[in-house]
């Protein structure tokens, strides 16, 4: 009974939501969205604007993650989505875009000009090892998520080696190794899996 | 000789191949905007993709300075939109469709399977850019204070970078 109650009010709130607003709001996260998206987002349209609940976020989160396409832009395109249709998930990704394109597009002219100082590029040597640091940190973050047996470290070993050892187009990893994981986690092993 | 075509062609490919996350797609990055078309340097291109990390928004927008730099204002846009429009076409038709796979016992299957790739394909993209970036002790300790903080306390990503920049000023200067 609740639950019908809330999601009543759900859609309610999510009918008065215009296209002009989801641009705004896209813009303010692309803005705000220092060191990764993805919690902005769930702070935003789940806790702050409830435009989305928890679970419809995690489940377009785990689309976006399935499709190729950055996290942080497919959740715009699903959200503004389900919003307003076409126009809204067009706004969703302007917006979520614009802030970091200006952003990137300066920082791009102040690099091609100063570049070369011996203090930028000091400043850079520290900036780049702390990426390494970040991308590392993101890998273990989602491992420990998503992978859960010895097989899937198996699959996620062929396609580091064949990237970076074998110098595979990461295009023939992904359609190589993917197929055969996507085909080993096949749906009567998950079944049994699930029983287990 | 204009670039634009060849902006286009290779970012829209790229864009196909970020399963997962931008990431992914960093090392034919690497090979296409720096062996091939030759737009910029190994170095200048882990460089932009670090400042990136310290920019707000999707974080693989270090692609507009790629853009701008082998295309100018033109080259920026034209790589924009390659970059994000295919991805976000993909996405609504998902969004539209996904919901009625629900009972096909095979979505599940994809999710599983692609979830090691993924993975695998981040670690790729950052032994890439480890090969670049990591020289020596000092940016090794770098890399490693990151992760183990990032690991044991609950802290913007971004502060962590901008420190480390601090950091590099007082120690490679």
């Amino acid at each position: 009974m609740s639950e019908t109650i809330e999601q009543a009010t759900a859609t309610a709130a999510r009918r008065d939501v215009s296209v002009a607003r989801i641009f705004r709001e896209f813009l303010i996260i692309g803005a705000i969205s220092f060191g990764g998206a993805v919690p902005y987002l769930r702070g935003r349209l789940v806790e702050a604007e409830g435009w989305i609940d928890d679970k419809e976020f995690v489940e377009m989160l785990s689309i976006s993650q399935s499709l190729p396409g950055l996290n942080a832009t497919n959740l715009a395109v699903l959200v503004g989505q389900k919003l307003r249709g076409a126009p809204g998930a067009a706004a969703a990704i302007l917006g979520m875009c614009l802030p970091g394109a200006v952003i990137m597009y300066i920082a791009g002219i102040l690099y091609w000009e100063h570049g070369d100082r011996a203090a930028s590029s000091a400043v850079l040597k520290g900036v780049a090892a702390a990426a390494v640091g970040l991308v590392l940190y993101t890998a273990i973050q989602l491992g420990r998520r998503s992978l859960d047996t010895r097989v899937d470290l198996i699959f996620m070993a062929l396609t580091v080696v064949g990237v970076d050892y074998y110098h595979v187009s990461v295009l023939w990893v992904l359609l190589g190794v993917g197929l055969i994981s996507i085909l080993w986690h096949h749906p009567r092993r998950l079944r049994k899996a699930k029983r287990a | 000789m204009s670039q634009l075509p060849a902006l286009i062609r290779v970012f829209a490919y790229l864009s196909l191949l970020t399963v997962g996350g931008g990431m992914a797609a960093f090392p034919e990055m690497e090979y296409l905007s720096v062996t091939v078309h030759q737009w910029l340097t190994k170095e200048q291109l882990i460089h932009l993709y670090s400042i990136g990390q310290m920019s707000p928004g999707p974080n693989m927008m270090m692609i507009v300075a790629v853009g701008d730099w082998a295309g100018g204002v033109v080259g920026a846009l034209a790589v924009l939109v390659a970059f994000f429009l295919p991805t976000a076409l993909l996405a609504y038709g998902a969004g539209r469709g996904w919901k009625r796979l629900e009972a096909w016992p095979w979505r599940d299957s994809i999710q599983r399977g692609l979830a090691p790739v993924s993975i695998g394909l981040l670690l790729a993209g950052c032994y890439t850019i480890a090969k670049g970036a990591i020289f020596g002790t000092e940016t090794a300790a770098i890399a490693a204070a990151v992760l183990l903080i990032l690991l044991h306390y609950k802290i913007n990503p971004a502060l962590l970078v901008a420190a480390s920049a601090v950091v590099g000023f007082i120690s490679f200067r």
